[in-house]
């Protein structure tokens, strides 16, 4: 058996699975443990494909990951949702059911997109191209399903991810490094956006009966 | 065919035996996680014994159902734990039942076991029926997704097929398989009634499940209630280590029945402290809850489906 | 005979007569359609010298319509019997009330059973209204019931919209040819854009009487305003005639299949079976659950259909022989358990008055006997091994799994949506008899008619036991039944269940090589049968048998509350489920009134749902209707200068046509 194979399809399985999760999460703290472990799959898949395929410039995009996603970023969110006392749940707009049925109907959708126009391809370039359209989706999908400013943030972040998936996954794909470091640079920004305007909101609306609305689980 | 008979009654004896001492394994691992010496891994048995030795105490307006139901519950299950290989394929009664008859078969036992929760009429066996009811509305199409996921795989649903085929490893690392187990785990802990689903070890009346459908039972039709869920929870242990990790079990032919005798003790150990583990690190979810994680693996098992498709396809 | 029954219907005998009539009449086609069957013997063809002048009526039995007449010939034959006991069950309190009905359902059998013998399409035509007026009219003899006229009016709409769509379909079908027998069509099929338009026009006609999903919404108020043996062959074999006008058209006369037909045909399929089956967890009235059960059974037999038209497409004719045996063998199972249940509906109606499940309960103490057939009937719908729902179910996976053998990429991964959808709704099709049967016959009683109820009449009885046996031997016993419709399945798809391969013993249930499966629900019910009896001997003989009788735990009442107001109502029952899938299908939503504490009025759960076919479909339909007609108003008043105008601008407007169109 390939096992250079499974295991960069397992990787990216468990990318795609991660996404789901988010999906399904109330609480901020989970989600944001589970984007930890997202990145982690992320970063594990990059260094792998380095390693399988020797380009060693993937190390790079795989450290980078690692630090910035799996470590830096979400101690700085966690520290943002203590800090700022934001709510602890996840507001959804759209039902967790149905949130996730749309999920499957999105991979769905990727996957019959992806299956016809890459007949002639490997095996590893459609998986990853359907999962990393999957992830893409799910993440669009995050950012529209959920009210709460941390979880589209994230929902952002896993939409980068599915799109660093994508490159890592098709061999010899360029300009793999520049593109993850522009795009932390970018969500760095973002989320220091987004700490500004979670402070005006606070500020701004102190609407006690709004807290007490929120308080516990929500339905 | 001598042979599978014989396999097929050490088979059905062996289950019986065993399903206590899973149970009694795991609230010892339970037990000791959190800090108390716990009960002997024999207790089970002994609690079995006396049930079985004490009068049965029935409402008055309790019909011939609700006497009858214990029996046949207990022997379908029964049956449906002596259809799943463990330590060989070579069952008598293999040809007689795939994979989606043994989920019918579970099926059976659980719509008499909710009739019966309804039959004194009192309003905890109407709840625990009706959430039951509920529950398993989610979770048998999961497991059926399952099922789908794997059967399309190994083209049979027959379990000694499955075995064989995931013995051979001709199927490697797949996320089919991948996203099948997880909702295969997930379904095994709502039907087991097992946290964070329901607790087995509680007699809340908010929360409760499965107690609540049984609350009106005692005597000799508790111990068979009690035995089936047991024989249930083995069932699914050994159902997940028969498709998923089959290894050390006696192929068709050659191999070792004592050597898959061992595996299979091992893997129920393992399969245990898995359990009591996960059981002591996570709180227990709101009812209305449970149709979101089961909605869950239901879409998860579908998922599992339709990526088969995708990488090396069928 | 209906006239007959006309002029009697004053006197005692003529139920007697009628019933009598139709039984035998119905037993001996019954007996014909077997025979044929099993003989394999060559299609019967007929023609009647009436109908249209020079062309004249043409009947033919083939294989296909000679099982469909098994169907229902036996469905009538115990419709017959349960009839005779109901009417006269019935003949106490309210005499007239039945009047209506004995003249009507000797025509309404004969209707379906011509339908399904026409062999051409204005025969076909002719019988499929004659049928949908006999029971139209079967459904208001209870007109004096507060909801039937509604239920009329409704019927007869949808009705005349599915012949409507029917007429045309069959118009597409005989082309320009004008050739109107089912020879000349299977001949000369249309092709292309025609064949698709009549495709759609088929599921619409023949699917509003089989009630697929949005087209469902008279049939959960016709069904069970008839009288019940009445209603059990209109949800039991009406629906069947439908199902055999879609097997007729799309297998037979429309030729060789394009894949999206079954797909379509599969994606309504699916709809159908999991709202079917959610509908019915919402109802509280018996007939009406049952009723929407009946869409739910339609919906499977209907994705069933689909999968044998995209295997036949494909070009894979044993497996698309697997899913048509998987529909025919539900089609069979569904009228056997659904006939049993309205007869069983019937029988608790005769017994207490009510089809109200919240006024029911208990009753397994007061009518043992329905009890027990109702237990079978309940199992064997909600496809429990080893009874025969499970055995279509059954089939129907095995042909499931068989999608990877499609070349379609959308249809592989489509089926594996389907198979979800047929899974879950089976799953709550159970959730729903442990509803139906816990809530009705076990517990206690939630009224004082319940508390009062007694055993029915043998003939009632005798009308329950057949079907009920036949779905245990059916379930045990399912190969010698598919064996004897594999001909009908031959005519459709060229080849059998079985063909690949070489012995098939009987006992055993194990088509197609491809996924090499069986199932054998005898050995299942000798082992369950014999383990359970060891093991009430072992434990009575080693370990206990002392009963004592007691109290059930009341949550500290000393003694249970008399009115059972703290027993699970059905609504009660159903809100997990409405909890889950309820809030976002039907916008369901339970209010609590909880009196203050110290106040002693009951605490009340109202349930409020709406249909989203009503909703998203048929109001902003009827609104359109409205807006159009209020625009037609105007032509009526025109003078006669206008409407001269208006008509000679439609003949010169016919003229250029002509002479445009004409070659």
């Amino acid at each position: 058996m390939d096992f250079g194979y499974d295991a960069a399809h397992l990787l990216g399985t468990l990318v795609l699975l991660t996404s789901f999760a988010l999906l399904y999460q109330r609480r901020l703290f989970a989600l944001l443990n589970v984007f930890t472990v997202q990145a982690l799959a992320l970063s594990a898949a990059a260094a792998w494909q380095g390693y399988a395929h020797d380009e060693p410039h993937l190390y790079i995009t795989a450290l980078l990951t690692l630090t910035l996603k799996a470590i830096a970023i979400p101690v700085a969110l966690h520290r943002i949702v203590r800090r700022l006392n934001i709510h602890r749940t996840v507001e959804p707009a759209l039902g967790i059911g149905l949130t996730m049925l749309a999920g499957v109907s999105l991979v769905t959708l990727s996957i019959l997109l992806v299956l016809p126009v890459t007949e002639n391809a490997t095996a590893l370039t459609r998986e990853d191209l359907a999962l990393s359209l999957s992830v893409v989706l799910l993440g669009l999908l995050m950012m529209i399903a959920r009210r709460n400013a941390v979880s589209q943030v994230v929902g952002f972040m896993s939409i980068e991810n599915g799109l660093i998936l994508a490159a890592v996954g098709v061999a010899g794909m360029p300009l793999v490094v520049e593109m993850s470091i522009a795009f932390s640079v970018m969500v760095a920004f973002i989320i220091f956006g987004i700490f500004l305007f979670q402070i005006r909101e606070r500020f701004d609306t102190l609407d006690l009966r709004r807290i007490e609305r929120f308080r516990g689980e929500s339905d | 065919m001598i042979a599978a008979v014989f396999h097929q009654i050490a088979q059905m004896a062996l289950v019986l035996v065993l399903a206590p001492l899973l149970t009694g394994w795991i609230r010892l691992v339970k037990a000791r996680l959190v800090g108390r010496r716990g009960p002997s891994p024999v207790q089970p048995y002994r609690d079995l014994m006396r049930l079985l030795r004490k009068e049965v105490v029935l409402a008055r307006n309790a019909s011939w159902l609700f006497r009858s139901v214990p029996y046949v519950m207990f022997t379908a299950i029964w049956l449906a734990a002596g259809l799943v290989p463990v330590f060989t394929t070579q069952l008598a009664l293999a040809p007689t039942a795939d994979l989606i008859a043994l989920i019918a078969l579970l099926g059976t036992a659980r719509f008499f076991l909710a009739l019966a929760g309804m039959d004194t009429g009192t309003s905890f066996g109407g709840l625990g029926s009706s959430r039951e009811m509920m529950i398993a509305a989610l979770a048998e199409p999961a497991m059926l997704m399952v099922v789908f996921s794997v059967a399309i795989l190994v083209r049979s649903t027959s379990l000694a097929e499955i075995a064989g085929f995931m013995m051979s490893g001709a199927v490697g690392l797949r996320v089919s398989l991948a996203l099948a187990l997880i909702a295969l785990v997930m379904v095994a802990i709502a039907e087991n009634a097992r946290i964070p689903i329901d607790n087995p070890a509680t007699h809340l009346e908010l929360t409760m499940v499965h107690e609540a459908m049984v609350l009106e039972y005692s005597g000799r039709h508790l111990a068979l209630i009690e035995a089936a869920a047991m024989l249930k929870l083995l069932l699914y242990a050994a159902l997940i280590a028969c498709v998923f990790a089959p290894w050390g079990m006696a192929p068709p032919t050659g191999g070792s029945a004592i050597v898959g005798l061992l595996a299979f003790l091992a893997k129920l150990a393992l399969a245990g402290a898995a359990l009591a583990l996960f059981e002591t690190s996570i709180a227990k979810m709101r009812v209305f809850r449970v149709g979101e994680f089961l909605g869950g693996a239901l879409l998860l098992s579908l998922l599992g489906a339709i990526f088969l498709y995708v990488s090396r396809g069928v | 005979m209906a006239g007959l029954a006309v002029a009697a219907r004053r006197k005692s005998w003529a139920g007697t007569a009628v019933y009598g009539g139709t039984a035998a009449a119905c037993g001996v086609i019954a007996l014909w359609a077997a025979v044929a069957l099993a003989g394999r013997s060559a299609p019967v063809a007929l023609t009647l010298p009436m109908g249209i002048p020079w062309i004249g009526a043409h009947l033919r039995a083939d294989g296909l319509s000679a099982f469909f007449l098994l169907v229902v010939g036996f469905g009538g034959v115990t419709a017959s019997l349960f009839g005779w006991g109901y009417e006269r069950a019935h003949a106490h309190g309210h005499a007239a009330a039945s009047g209506p009905v004995l003249p009507f359902f000797p025509l309404f059998l004969a209707g379906m059973s011509l339908v399904l013998l026409a062999d051409d399409a204005f025969t076909f035509l002719v019988s499929w209204e004659f049928m949908s007026l006999a029971s139209w009219l079967l459904v208001l003899s209870t007109h004096r019931e507060s909801e039937t006229p509604d239920a009329a009016r409704l019927y007869l709409v949808m009705a005349s919209a599915g012949t409507a769509c029917l007429l045309l379909a069959f118009g597409l079908l005989a082309g320009g040819l004008g050739d109107y027998r089912f020879d000349a069509i299977r001949a000369h099929a249309p092709q292309g854009g025609a064949a698709a338009l009549t495709v759609l026009l088929v599921m619409l006609g023949a699917g509003s009487k089989a009630g697929l999903v949005p087209l469902h919404v008279w049939l959960p108020l016709a069904h069970p305003a008839a009288p019940s043996h009445v209603s059990a062959l209109m949800s039991g074999v009406m629906t069947k005639v439908a199902v055999y006008a879609l097997v007729r058209v799309l297998f037979d006369l429309l030729g060789e299949p394009v894949w999206w037909w079954g797909g379509a045909l599969m994606a309504a399929g699916s709809a159908t079976a999991v709202m079917g089956v959610l509908y019915a967890l919402m109802q509280d009235d018996v007939k009406r659950l049952l009723a929407c059960s009946t869409i739910e059974n339609i919906g499977v037999i209907v994705i069933a259909l689909g999968l044998a038209l995209v295997f036949k497409a494909s070009h894979t004719p044993v497996i698309a022989a697997l899913a048509l045996s998987a529909a025919l063998l539900h089609v069979v199972n569904h009228s056997l358990f659904k006939s049993l249940l309205f007869y069983v509906a019937g029988a608790v109606l005769t017994a207490t008055g009510s089809r109200d499940l919240n006024r029911l309960g208990g009753l397994i103490h007061r009518m043992p006997t329905t009890a027990f057939l109702a237990l079978v009937g309940a199992a064997a719908i909600s496809a429990l091994p080893p009874l025969n729902g499970f055995v279509g179910e059954w089939l129907l996976f095995q042909a499931i799994l068989n999608a990877p053998a499609l070349p379609e990429w959308s249809l592989k991964i489509g089926i594996a949506v389907v198979g979800a959808a047929v899974a879950l709704a089976a799953a709550l099709a159970a959730a729903c008899f442990v509803r139906f049967y816990g809530i009705a016959f076990l517990g206690r009683p939630r009224s004082a008619e319940a508390e009062r109820a007694g055993e029915v009449g043998s003939a009632m009885r005798i009308g329950m036991v057949v079907p009920a046996v036949l779905c245990v031997v059916l379930g045990v016993l399912p190969t010698p039944l598919i064996r004897l419709f594999e001909p009908a399945v031959r005519a459709m798809v060229d080849a059998g269940p079985f063909d690949d391969r070489a012995y098939q013993p009987w006992i055993w249930l194990s088509p197609t090589s491809a996924i090499g499966n069986s199932y054998n629900g005898l050995v299942l019910l000798a082992v369950i049968a014999a383990l359970s009896v060891v093991l009430v001997l072992v434990i009575h003989r080693r370990a206990s048998d002392r009963v004592r009788w007691s109290t059930a735990w009341g949550c500290g009442h000393e003694e249970p509350d008399p009115l059972a107001v703290s027993q699970y109502s059905a609504s009660s029952f159903a809100q997990p489920i409405r909890r889950v899938f309820g809030g976002t299908v039907f916008a369901a939503r339970d209010r609590v009134e909880m009196p203050e504490p110290g106040d002693t009025r009951p605490a009340r759960l109202t349930v409020t749902w709406t249909d989203p076919a009503w909703a998203f479909l048929f109001t902003p339909l009827r609104r359109a209707v409205d807006w159009l007609t209020r625009q037609a108003d105007v032509l009526q008043f025109l003078t006669i200068r206008s409407y001269l105008t208006l008509m000679f601008a439609a003949l010169v407007l016919v003229l250029i046509l002509v002479a445009v169109v004409r070659p």
